[in-house]
């Protein structure tokens, strides 16, 4: 080690280390690890940079390999599908660079941990309101993760092992579910859709519904963007049976579409990366996990929940971590979820986002991003042999186009409209065989009224010229 | 003396008017709004928002104003000394939020065309390698979002491979040791395996004849954390990877305890087949009061073929995702991992070096071990299990002796603690230890803090003895007094949300 030990590390320094050594009676930190048999030193250096680099060669470095990516200020893009490009205000992103909260551990003293148990505390209840839900925690992994727990959590409470589920759901978040149910003996269903309108068959539905349904599973919008107009009809149907609904939202559209608990859903999830939270390539996500207050879902839920409490006299407010008699920590291997480390620092960055927008701006935020993503939608269908978007229903932030009628593929379409510095949306025709070559588009409030004209346009030269 | 700032700072939803806002959003261009027309047309009558969420009306100075008062009420590692035992608070370098802050991460989208994510690949792709090598395992999965989910991850794995060897219904046990995690029997139960508990033996490691009479064809496998949270290493280890494989079961590696044996000592070396590791801890990725943390997991050659899908491949000139993986365990969480999180880990070890990892593996273990030696001679405290046996990066005292004196308990000292400008160590874990007291002092913090958290111990243990009263109405420099936590849980009032509180209010005031 140098002279001056590493920056990072104090007591690196050669002279405080011997002192501390000579007063533990040591002359070698080598002999901390005598009781590790011999045969497992390491003998030879290992494949890794052997010295550190200087902090400037570090930033030179990533930053140098980060500039190969292309991002969405470079293109526009519109690709969404469970990860979506919007703005991220400057007060956000000051708010969780906080390093009393950026550098805090999960508040297990609350006394000294009030600020980020506080904020937790407003987030969970921000996101109630925008659900329409009375309980959330605060925070799950991602939205598939939520799934997966609360398709668990309904089989606890109803004592039931069947979960019914939309045949259009994302199919990475299906791939979740089938993961975590799996071990639990929980059967995955899946419910078809109207070919027309991309409804929920509700004969089908009745069909498969049982006595064993645990849960009936619905997202709003859709994963293929369209809006789900049946709800009542299906919340009926889930009650009638006993079953729980469960209801997976993109919360940037409950300023405008009427929150799950208003028609009756027992647990919402969701994903809440679009409130504040920047999409890092797919990671952290932000889960949404709510329910309503009722003891028996409340006891059975995953995650950490942060309470309203008051100090030993009551003469002050504070808060608290809560329930944790469900948590690994007590329960152990009769624990709601093995949930520990969570995405509590994207939760503070919703709770800023939410608290900024307010009531006007989630309204103003879902009607912006409805309006353009219905603009979008219209120039598209102009396009001679392009099919958009394929249900006829109505449309949020996302949207389909099918190419059939063009006689090109997802894929050849997508490179030519790379080629001229435009990404398009998901490629979803192998996910959906049945809605042949179709992709799934997402505009959101960053995208300006030239961008979508430029993108019309564009796909018009690349079709006309077929 | 230490005092937290004390802001009597409301709730958010007694703040701001109604009518203000703290956004600008873009504005819809006028041809844009027209040929769009009323957007209640375009929503369907029964899916129209008729109430506007119940959300508090603020100005931008309001937001930020209220949040950097909350902000200035928590505690954390660049505040001061953190010694939260397993939970590694090591020092999480700027630079690392610098470069993870870049709008070349934080603005890519993952479904983009590999073509125009050549360089975020590439660097997922080398820190596997990365870990692969730390961790001796032959090739890693970075999608885990936490340990926990890695854990879960690995015991996936484990059913899976038996299952692939036709043995699913019979290798339904998972082992694991009375120290363990809470989180490491939560995961096994998450994957459909029974706990069987292994005790410890009077070294706090696991007891080998326990072991031995615990295998059986119906072992799955053995969670084990090494070293293990009493902080001691486990001598045995290569007796008890070859109890485990003989039985045909599989030995699982809990990270959570890495730090100590960074390019010293690697778990695949000892014998373990899966190996998780918590980045955060390890790593110096900040906690962020919970997470975003990431739990990558390393597995041998023979597991490859399990891990979830996408894995990054290089054909030497490109990074892509190859989805096709016929024995894939499939997905846990949507897309790749929590990115962001993985690439402070790569700036991390970047501006270490082995070198320098080894050197924070050795300078935690020399702390731990400094603390733990000052600490012996507090009256009240005592070491349990073998307290001659150096640790690695953590100790556990127990404050049994203290209890039974003078009534003063783990958790008084941990509240008093708060006090002296100092988190509290980990309390009441591992279970094997009666009022335990699990200290981590990491590598990050310099001798003269350990001194003064030493000497906090030493007084605040003397006044258990002379004015146990100080201790018990402790804290009182912190933002608010003791919490009443059995009030925050009790089903008459418990209140999780501003609306249940608003609900609760009405109920009792009509």
């Amino acid at each position: 080690m140098k002279r001056h030990g590493h920056p990072y590390i104090p007591n690196s320094q050669p002279e405080i280390k011997a002192e501390m050594m000579r007063e533990i009676g040591i002359n070698s930190t080598n002999e901390l690890y005598a009781d590790v048999p011999q045969k497992y030193h390491l003998k030879n250096p290992l494949n890794l940079p052997a010295e550190g680099l200087a902090e400037f060669e570090v930033k030179k470095h990533v930053e140098n390999l980060l500039s190969k990516n292309k991002t969405c200020a470079d293109m526009p893009v519109f690709l969404g599908a469970g990860c979506w490009p919007h703005y991220v205000p400057a007060a956000v992103k000051e708010i969780v660079q906080r390093s009393e909260f950026l550098t805090s551990y999960t508040p297990y003293q609350p006394e000294i941990s009030q600020g980020m148990l506080q904020t937790l505390f407003e987030y969970q209840s921000m996101i109630c309101e925008l659900t329409a839900m009375d309980v959330a925690n605060c925070s799950m992994y991602d939205w598939a993760s939520a799934l997966g727990e609360a398709a668990r959590m309904a089989s606890r409470v109803t004592k039931r092992n069947e979960i019914l589920v939309p045949r259009i759901i994302n199919p990475e978040r299906l791939a979740t579910l089938k993961v975590y149910t799996e071990p639990a003996d929980i059967k995955i269903s899946e419910i078809d859709y109207n070919r027309e309108t991309g409804q929920l068959d509700l004969a089908d539905l009745k069909n498969k519904i049982s006595e064993k349904t645990a849960a009936v599973y619905i997202e709003n919008p859709s994963y293929l963007g369209f809006i789900e107009e049946q709800i009542d009809e299906i919340a009926r149907m889930a009650h009638t049976r006993g079953a729980l609904l469960i209801v997976g939202v993109d919360p940037t559209s409950l300023g405008i579409l009427r929150p799950p608990g208003d028609y009756g859903a027992d647990i919402v999830i969701g994903e809440a990366q679009p409130l504040g939270n920047p999409m890092n390539f797919g990671g952290p996500l932000l889960g949404i996990f709510a329910c309503r207050d009722d003891l028996n879902l409340v006891r059975q839920m995953p995650g950490r929940i942060i309470g309203l409490t008051t100090n030993v006299d009551g003469s002050q407010q504070g808060f608290c971590m809560t329930m944790q008699t469900r948590e690994q920590h007590i329960r152990r291997e009769k624990a709601t979820s093995n949930i520990c480390s969570n995405e509590a620092l994207c939760a503070v960055a919703s709770a800023v986002y939410m608290a900024l927008l307010g009531p006007q701006g989630l309204r103003e935020l879902g009607e912006t991003i409805m309006c353009k993503a219905n603009y979008a939608m219209r120039l598209l269908s102009r396009i001679g042999g392009v099919k958009v978007p394929v249900f006829k229903s109505a449309h949020f932030k996302e949207f389909t186009v099918n190419f059939d009628g063009v006689g090109a593929s997802v894929k050849r379409m997508h490179e030519r409209l790379l080629q001229t510095g435009i990404h398009g949306g998901k490629d979803v025709s192998r996910e959906f065989p049945e809605l042949g070559e179709t992709a799934l588009y997402c505009i959101t409030e960053i995208h300006s009224q030239e961008e979508i004209e430029l993108l019309a346009k564009t796909l018009e030269s690349i079709v006309s010229k077929r | 003396m230490f005092k937290q700032a004390r802001w009597n700072e409301p709730l958010i939803f007694n703040l701001g008017k109604a009518g203000r806002v703290g956004y600008s959003l873009p504005k819809v261009e006028d041809t844009v709004k027209k040929a769009v027309g009323d957007l209640n047309t375009l929503i369907p009558e029964n899916m129209q928002r008729k109430k506007a969420p119940k959300l508090p009306e603020l100005s931008e100075p309001e937001v930020v104003r209220h949040y950097m008062r909350l902000s200035e009420m928590n505690y954390g590692v660049d505040s001061g000394f953190y010694p939260l035992g397993s939970c590694t608070m090591k020092y999480n370098p700027k630079i690392n939020e610098t470069l993870a802050s870049l709008p070349t991460i934080g603005m890519i989208h993952p479904n983009q065309d590999g073509s125009t994510v050549q360089g975020i690949l590439e660097i997922l792709y080398r820190l596997e390698g990365w870990l692969a090598e730390l961790t001796g395992t032959d090739e890693v999965c970075l999608q885990p979002a936490a340990g926990a989910h890695g854990e879960f991850l690995g015991a996936l794995i484990i059913r899976a491979y038996h299952k692939f060897n036709g043995e699913t219904d019979k290798r339904r046990e998972m082992l694991i040791p009375d120290s363990a995690h809470g989180t490491n029997p939560a995961s096994a139960a998450m994957a459909g395996f029974n706990v069987v508990v292994v005790p410890s033996d009077e070294d706090g490691c696991v007891d080998v004849e326990a072991l031995k009479a615990a295998v059986s064809e119906k072992t799955a496998g053995l969670m084990l954390t090494n070293p293990n949270t009493l902080g001691v290493f486990e001598k045995n280890i290569e007796e008890i990877a070859k109890i485990i494989h003989e039985a045909g079961g599989l030995l699982y590696y809990d990270g959570a305890n890495l730090n100590p044996l960074l390019c010293k000592v690697r778990p695949g070396d000892m014998g373990f087949d899966i190996v998780h590791i918590n980045i955060h801890k390890t790593f110096s990725t900040p906690h962020g009061g919970g997470g975003p943390g990431a739990g990558p997991v390393g597995v041998t050659r023979e597991l490859c073929k399990f891990l979830p899908v996408p894995r990054i491949v290089f054909d030497g000139e490109r990074y892509r995702l190859d989805y096709d993986r016929p024995y894939s365990v499939g997905k846990i969480r949507g897309f790749y991992g929590n990115v962001a999180v993985l690439l402070k880990a790569y700036a991390y070890i970047l501006s270490m070096g082995a070198e320098g990892l080894k050197e924070a593996a050795e300078v935690s273990v020399l702390n731990a071990n400094y603390v733990m030696h000052k600490l012996k001679s507090v009256r009240g405290l005592t070491l349990p299990y073998n307290s001659e046996k150096p640790r690695k990066h953590e100790c556990v005292f127990s404050a049994k002796q203290l209890k039974n004196d003078t009534g003063i308990s783990a958790l008084n000292i941990a509240k008093r603690l708060l006090d002296y400008g100092v988190h509290a160590p980990t309390i009441y874990f591992p279970l094997i230890v009666e009022e335990a007291l699990m200290i981590e002092p990491t590598e990050t913090f310099e001798k003269e803090e350990l001194d003064r958290f030493v000497e906090a111990i030493h007084k605040i243990c003397e006044e258990a003895y002379v004015n146990p009263e100080t201790v018990l109405k402790a804290p009182s420099n912190t933002a608010v007094q003791r919490l009443d936590e059995v009030k925050a849980s009790h089903p008459k009032t418990m209140t999780l949300s501003w609306r249940m509180y608003l609900k609760k209010q009405n109920a009792t005031n009509p």
